[in-house]
């Protein structure tokens, strides 16, 4: 069997994260207010800082970074908990997400004390919020032509970098505080990875013009963000420089393998299930909803299988990206299917609802297989831990 | 430990010649024999009962060998079948394979349709409300499906004089058998895969292997994410303490094998170009049982109805739904 396939051996959530599930559920139940499910499936787009103050208060922003920077130290077991449930209840948590998820770990892997004591004890105290910059209006799935560069400089007598360039599709930059960005730090275009480095940049400095742009859903999650000399410390810098692309895919690994990746539709299946129950036509349904529920658990038990790994301290990186590209797969057949059944007696009264969550996700789903990897990125990925390139 | 010893004797007994030699109507007695005789038909049985008393979980890749191998014998099914009987009968030696369907008509005859194993197996087992009945095919008469090489074959019996009854067990019949075929299909898909992905890196052409170039890596790519699903749930049906699947995780088990087995097979034909459908290159002794046992005891549709009636059911939400299996 090759061994990405052996890969996948069913692992169990361990005893403990039953209990923990519960404050979750509790905490939820006292904390967010249940909004209609159009907001709600908005979810990890939805930006409400009061809310991730709340989670924060209650010690679960930055759930696995050290605790002595206000971290909660759990491992990746219960951070799969935290985020089934988050995301199962459509809880707006977009504002500390990047963070919880990447910049944090990121910062607390390669960081300096110095950085790590600065930046952590907020990102935990949701008082922080990060972003990612990485994708270019000419850096896309080709992410290491990237041309956003930082030139070594004085400042005030003090070395530092000049930024200058522009950033694309960031999601919510006109909220956050801090940017991750993936920029020349060296050598040219032609250098391909190398030369790049990861910066910190705090996005209220001058130089910094952050537009954002709407989208077919009406929303605007995502923005441009340009950078006109813009000056950094030299602690802006994080990790070495030159280094910035294996550190990026490190990031990934964080960012492909939790359960958001199978739970982005679950806000409208929930609705749509709940409508049927209440409806004659749900024996129409039957075995779609059986469908749907087959493809959850078994893609609920794979995304457990890469967790146990990170547990175990290894890199995932390929089984990661082999989850993403199923579970966006189902992802996307959520709306498909649904907008089918919901069309398939045009006498029936449709629960306004219901056609509301279903055009935002149906709008919204494409973004599932382009953020954060597209499916010719993954599926090379793929290949390549086969052995084929 | 038994996984290694049964690969073993399939490797050597279980050859792709061996298994056309039974599909075209040769004697199964020497593989039969040679896993009969190394005890594994009792490998679930408790120890109280004379058995191995082997977990779920342990029985599952033994299984998924006899998929890998496509093996012409009903060994999962005798396995089971001993297990489904357990203390309440001492089954005679034979093959025992698992009826899908059983009708009683108004005259008194009985039948099995389409039963797998059904053109070669000493006795059927058959639900019958809360128990079971075996059957002796002897006292049957067989009809081939027509299909070549096809093992499949439904059974009549004029009345059921010869049927043993087994009082409880019949309930937990057909969680087994999906389970069983769940576990038979992932393991026959891992080795699809495996065939197509040496296949790709072995077949030239434009000067280079298949495999070099991404429209290939692609398909691969895919059929490596379905043949890792179907792994995953056909594995969560073989779980627990207690010792025969739970019924709802047997029927997600071979919902999500039965769905990935026409896109793995349809893409394992489509990189082997036309190799892939002779009778000559072993591709096929695969495939054929990939659809076969995708419609044996529930295809994807059947099962999927029957989940989906317990989510309706249910007062929980989809996602916790799914977390309390």
């Amino acid at each position: 069997m090759s061994n990405l396939l052996s890969a996948f051996r069913l692992a169990t959530l361990p005893a403990e994260t039953t209990s923990f599930r519960a404050e979750v559920k509790a905490f939820l139940k006292l904390n967010h207010e249940p909004a209609s499910p159009d907001i709600r499936a908005r979810s990890w787009m939805g930006f409400d800082a009061a809310f991730s103050r709340k989670l924060a208060a209650r010690g679960w922003v930055g759930v696995t970074l050290p605790a002595r920077f206000g971290g909660a130290e759990l491992d990746a077991f219960s951070r799969f908990v935290l985020v089934e449930e988050l995301l199962a209840a459509g809880a707006p948590v977009s504002a500390h997400w990047i963070a919880d998820r990447q910049s944090g770990p990121l910062i607390n892997k390669f960081g300096t004390d110095a950085q790590r004591q600065f930046y952590l004890p907020k990102i935990c105290a949701a008082e922080a919020f990060f972003c990612i910059g990485m994708s270019e209006p000419n850096a896309g799935s080709d992410l290491a032509s990237v041309g956003t560069r930082a030139t070594p400089c004085q400042v005030d007598g003090v070395s530092g970098w000049r930024l200058n360039g522009r950033k694309v599709w960031t999601t919510n930059a006109q909220h956050c505080h801090y940017m991750i960005a993936l920029v020349r730090s060296s050598g040219e275009s032609a250098d391909r990875q190398k030369g790049l480095s990861q910066f910190i940049v705090d996005l209220s400095l001058p130089g910094v013009t952050v537009r954002p742009i709407r989208d077919l859903a009406g929303d605007a999650h995502f923005s441009e963000v340009f950078f006109d000399d813009v000056l950094l410390g030299d602690d802006a810098l994080i990790g070495v420089e030159g280094s910035g692309w294996a550190q990026v895919n490190a990031e990934l690994a964080f960012e492909r393998s939790g359960p958001e990746r199978i739970y982005s539709s679950i806000v409208l299946l929930e609705h749509w299930i709940a409508c049927l129950r209440t409806s004659a036509d749900a024996t129409s349904h039957l075995a779609t909803i059986g469908r749907f529920a087959t493809h959850l658990a078994t893609l609920r038990n794979m995304s457990i299988a890469v967790t146990s790994k990170l547990v175990n301290g290894e890199s995932p990186v390929v089984e990661a990206a082999l989850v993403k590209d199923i579970g966006t797969e189902f992802e996307q057949s959520i709306p498909a299917i649904i907008e089918a059944a919901i069309g398939l007696n045009p006498d029936a009264p449709v629960d306004a609802d219901l056609y509301r969550t279903l055009a935002y996700v149906s709008q919204i789903a494409p973004t599932y297989s382009l953020r954060g990897g597209t499916r010719e990125i993954l599926r090379g990925m793929i290949a390549r831990g086969l052995g084929l390139r | 430990m038994f996984v290694e010893a049964i690969d073993d004797i399939l490797k050597d007994q279980c050859t792709p010649a061996a298994v056309r030699a039974i599909q075209t109507g040769g004697s199964p007695a020497a593989l039969w024999d040679a896993l009969s005789s190394a005890g594994f038909l009792e490998l679930l049985k408790p120890e109280t009962d004379g058995g191995a008393g082997l977990p779920l979980a342990e029985l599952f890749p033994v299984l998924c060998c006899f998929g890998h191998y496509t093996v012409p014998v009903p060994v999962a099914q005798t396995i089971v079948a001993r297990t489904l009987v357990s203390s309440q009968l001492v089954l005679p030696p034979g093959m025992v394979t698992l009826a899908q369907t059983f009708r009683r008509e108004v005259n008194g005859t009985i039948s099995c349709a389409l039963t797998p194993y059904g053109m070669l197996a000493d006795y059927v087992l058959a639900r019958d409300g809360d128990g079971l009945l075996l059957l002796s095919c002897a006292a049957a008469s067989r009809a081939g499906t027509g299909v070549p090489n096809s093992l499949t074959a439904s059974l009549t019996w004029p009345d059921e004089s010869s049927a043993i009854r087994v009082l409880h067990g019949g309930a937990m019949l057909p969680a087994f058998a999906a389970a069983l075929h769940a576990a038979l299909l992932s393991g026959a898909m891992n080795r699809v895969f495996e065939m197509t992905l040496q296949y790709c890196n072995d077949r030239v052409q434009f000067g280079k292997s298949l495999g070099k170039f991404q429209a290939v890596q692609h398909q691969l790519s895919v059929m490596a994410e379905h043949t890792a699903a179907a792994a995953m749930a056909a594995e969560a049906a073989f779980q627990g303490v207690e010792s025969f699947p739970s019924l709802l995780i047997a029927a997600m088990a071979k919902s999500r094998t039965s769905e990935a087995a026409v896109l793995v097979a349809a893409t394992a034909h489509a990189l082997h170009g036309a190799i892939g459908v002779t009778e000559e290159y072993d591709l096929q002794l695969l495939t054929r049982s990939l659809h076969e046992w995708r419609t044996a005891h529930g295809s994807e549709a059947y099962w999927n109805t029957v989940i989906g009636q317990q989510v309706l059911l249910s007062d929980l939400s989809l996602s916790d739904f799914v977390r309390s299996l």
